[in-house]
């Protein structure tokens, strides 16, 4: 694969993989409202994965189209950085991975409409604006339930503690972005750090809660080493697709 | 019931002649009823039934669609069914509204749904086992929920009515996607074909009790027709839907699972078998495959959210104390940059 190819594969996995998680919520929200934006906000992150898939299969010397990259691929071919594949757990939890992806995609799509490669900045454009309603909607909740109840309070402490070292992996740069960032194509990761700090540190303070230190950070998603929690979403998802080789849907 | 009325509704428990006779006046000029027109309380128990059950029908209805999100065969189909079922959660939220101008709370309303005392359509207490479920519930349950929901476009409650308009465009919509899916399953594989054969078989006669029991036994139809709640019987609707779609499934070569089923050329209708009516208030009074699930996984997340919302309110109370005058709405983008 081309650098190119496998840094759009990473970002179309970042959004499939959390809309596939969203989609496992829908009906099971705190209230109606709730289940709307959920299915609204997942169906952003899907709307973006498949622009990014789109791209990647006129980059794809195999010409491979959206369902193939979503169906076929196996575990060890996913790019997506390991925070968005865990699990949704409580609300707290759901939040609080929405809430660190969206505060690093607003920076993210934000740089990438400058980008040299005039498709990554079209598909950036429309996606930016998308990235800060959400980060408005997952910044709102993350203070209501610091600055909530006792038991709120607890329940998304816990929660970040549980994912901060999962929001490292989305930073995780190697020769494939670094060499893209220099011809002007991809974001660098470490330049957008700075601002996605800048907003947990504000909204952390907001919500009474302290930022977690420099965790290590055991990065690997966009190589293909995941968690196990990828290992069972994959099946569910590809499950129809696989089970007819070849059938149109 | 027992749903309490607010005070800027026009409630009177009394008869008064004259109160009554313009209500009769209004409905035989077929001008519509508003909220804050005196209304007999028959009349606002009947309306907030109906419109509740139809709201939780929305919302008990997106679990069985649902249920298919995270495996829909293609990135496609899954964005398409994603966004009916939030559809159907946007049409329970715009039902409620219409149920709370007649003066009683959404919490009140979840509170019945979830004790039993009020129903959801019991469609929705059967299971969706295949994929092409998805567009067998697209075109028969939408399509028979059309066909009722078109009439009520006409209602005489203007609340109820003007919702339905908006609700009846975005149904439509969802019913041709399903029929797309079964057209695009019928020229299929051959284990494709079969399923949607198989869907088509499991799905045919739930639709058709969707109209509820003939006129001759309904307990409603004579009142709410005088009313012009509805303006038209169960068993003419069921015959407007019986006729749109069988001419519908002979296009995608499927069966219909009705033996008697035959073209009626003289009266221009197709006649059709005996719905097994013991088997539909069996499921009515909850002895269907998925009663007990549908209820329960609604109770699990409604209970579950207890602690969301209790946050949400006392956050919002300090807020307002800290800062009366401060506007909530949080600006993280400004935040950021600070």
């Amino acid at each position: 694969m081309t650098p190119l190819l496998t840094y759009v594969l990473r970002l179309a996995d970042d959004n499939l993989i959390v809309a596939q998680r969203l989609g496992e919520l829908i009906a099971s929200m705190p209230d109606l409202e709730e289940d709307i934006a959920v299915a609204n906000i997942g169906l952003d992150h899907l709307g973006q994965a498949r622009n990014f898939y789109h791209y990647a299969s006129e980059l794809d010397p195999d010409g491979r189209d959206e369902d193939q990259f979503a169906m076929e691929r196996s575990e060890r071919e996913f790019l997506n950085a390991t925070l968005v594949e865990q699990p949704n757990g409580d609300f707290a939890q759901t939040q609080v991975r929405q809430f660190l992806l969206d505060a690093y995609q607003v920076p993210l799509y934000g740089a990438m409409t400058a980008s040299a490669d005039e498709r990554l900045a079209a598909i950036a454009a429309k996606a930016v604006k998308e990235a800060r309603y959400h980060l408005e909607r997952s910044s709102a909740w993350v203070v209501r339930l610091g600055d909530g109840t006792p038991e709120s309070f607890e329940r998304v402490s816990r929660a970040v503690d549980y994912l901060w070292p999962y929001a490292g992996d989305l930073f995780h740069a190697d020769d494939v972005e670094v060499e893209l960032a220099e011809s002007g194509v991809a974001v660098d990761p470490a330049t957008i750090r700075p601002t996605f700090n800048a907003t947990v540190a504000a909204i952390f303070a907001t919500a009474n809660l302290t930022v977690p230190d420099e965790a290590y950070v055991r990065s690997g998603g966009r190589t293909g080493f995941h968690t196990e929690h990828l290992g069972h979403l994959l099946p569910e998802m590809q499950s129809l697709y696989r089970a007819h080789p070849g059938a149109t849907w | 019931m027992s749903e309490t009325t607010t005070n800027n509704q026009a409630v009177d428990e009394s008869t008064d002649p004259d109160l009554q006779a313009e209500f009769d006046a209004r409905l035989a000029a077929d001008q519509k009823v508003e909220p804050r027109d005196w209304m007999p309380e028959k009349y606002r128990k009947t309306m907030i039934r109906q419109i509740a059950q139809h709201a939780h029908s929305e919302i008990i209805g997106q679990q069985p669609e649902g249920n298919w999100i995270t495996r829909a065969p293609t990135l496609k189909r899954k964005a398409i069914l994603m966004a009916k079922v939030q559809d159907e959660a946007g049409h329970g939220l715009y039902l409620y509204s219409a149920a709370e101008t007649l003066g009683v709370s959404r919490d009140e309303l979840m509170d019945m749904l979830h004790t039993g005392r009020q129903k959801y359509s019991s469609i929705f207490n059967y299971p969706t086992l295949s994929w092409a479920d998805m567009g067998a519930v697209g075109w028969l349950v939408d399509g028979a929920a059309i066909t009722n929901q078109v009439m009520l476009t006409r209602t005489s409650y203007g609340p109820y009515a003007r919702a339905m308009i908006r609700i009846c465009k975005e149904e439509s919509f969802h019913q041709r996607q399903g029929y797309e899916i079964m057209l695009t399953l019928c020229n299929g594989t051959e284990a494709q074909k079969a399923m949607a054969q198989d869907a088509l078989d499991r799905w045919w006669w739930p639709s058709l009790a969707m109209f509820g029991p003939p006129d001759a036994e309904s307990t409603h139809t004579a009142q709410s027709v005088a009313w012009k709640i509805k303006r038209e019987t169960n068993d003419e609707l069921r015959q407007k839907f019986v006729d749109m779609t069988v001419p519908q499934a002979e296009i995608l070569g499927l069966t219909i699972p009705d033996p008697d089923l035959e073209w009626d050329a003289e009266a221009g209708h197709y006649r059709f078998g005996e719905i097994d009516w013991d088997d539909f208030w069996q499921v009515v009074k909850g002895n269907g495959p998925c009663n007990r699930e549908r209820i329960a996984h609604k109770t699990k997340a409604w209970d579950d959210g207890a602690w969301v919302r209790q946050a949400a309110v006392q956050h919002t109370r300090r807020a307002s104390q800290a800062s009366p005058s401060e506007n909530l709405v949080l600006s993280p983008s400004d935040a950021g940059a600070a």
